[in-house]
């Protein structure tokens, strides 16, 4: 017999209060990254030892610029959620645990906005 | 009877790891370097757009023999937690939990992750001529 009310059951969310949220975004993203980052990795390489101005016109073609975005975007929202569940599991005390998963997210945030508008910045040529 | 040291349980320094375990601390252990990798991404994008000086001391950084062993570890760690990821994509769907079928996933994991790096630097050199 449980002892979980019908609507607990119902809504599925368990103790956390979120239930497959976190779970759900590190593997959607992770199917995301998988693309991306193949991508990413080959087109850089393919840029080898190119010159500046080479480097910001590749950057500044749309689809080029939009998929740097997703990158960035998709890559530290996995990282951020990644690196939740492993300060969780090593960081027993409570308010450093709580502090550092609140660096990591500030830092996660302020890295994807400067990486964007750097990006936006190139492609619109501002 | 002073002195007989008593038996312990396995412990992480006396304990050999099986290959799957080594796999898995692995990735999470690429997974933390990656997110700081991605600040270096995040600073190279910003010397991009910052003009052709800033690219240029940012390139410098990743043409010296330390810049490309640290770009060259960025990639394999990239390539390895994309590979391992992969993998625990199959086991949340419920395959490839058979102790052969995990061994085999785990060498393959480490040859991928091996080929698609070499693959990336073997483009990179040869665009740019040696």
């Amino acid at each position: 017999m449980s002892l979980r009310t019908p609507l607990a059951a119902a809504r599925g969310l368990g103790s956390a209060k979120e239930g497959v949220d976190h779970w759900w975004k590190q593997r959607l993203t992770a199917i995301a990254l998988v693309p991306l980052l193949l991508w990413f990795g080959f087109s850089v390489a393919l840029l080898g030892t190119a010159d500046y101005y080479t480097v910001v016109g590749w950057l500044a073609h749309p689809v080029n610029a939009g998929l740097m975005i997703l990158v960035l975007a998709t890559g530290l929202w996995h990282g951020a959620i990644g690196l939740q569940v492993v300060i969780e599991d090593y960081i027993a005390t409570e308010w450093k645990k709580i502090t550092v998963l609140l660096l990591v997210q500030f830092a996660a945030v302020v890295l994807a906005l400067a990486g964007i508008l750097a990006v936006l910045r190139i492609a619109l040529g501002v | 009877m002073a002195g007989r040291a008593k038996p312990l349980s396995p412990h992480l320094q006396i304990y050999r790891l099986p290959l799957n375990a080594i796999l898995s601390i692995t990735h999470r252990i690429t997974g933390v370097i990656l997110a700081l990798g991605a600040v270096l991404v995040v600073a190279m994008l910003i010397a991009a757009a910052s003009g052709s000086q800033a690219w240029g001391a940012m390139y410098a950084m990743g043409a010296h023999w330390l810049g490309q062993i640290i770009l060259f570890g960025f990639t394999l760690a990239l390539y390895y937690h994309m590979c391992a990821g992969v993998r625990h994509l199959f086991w949340d769907a419920g395959y490839g939990y058979e102790l052969q079928t995990a061994r085999r996933s785990s060498q393959a994991i480490i040859v991928a992750a091996i080929v698609l790096t070499l693959a990336t630097w073997a483009v990179a050199y040869s665009v740019s001529g040696g």
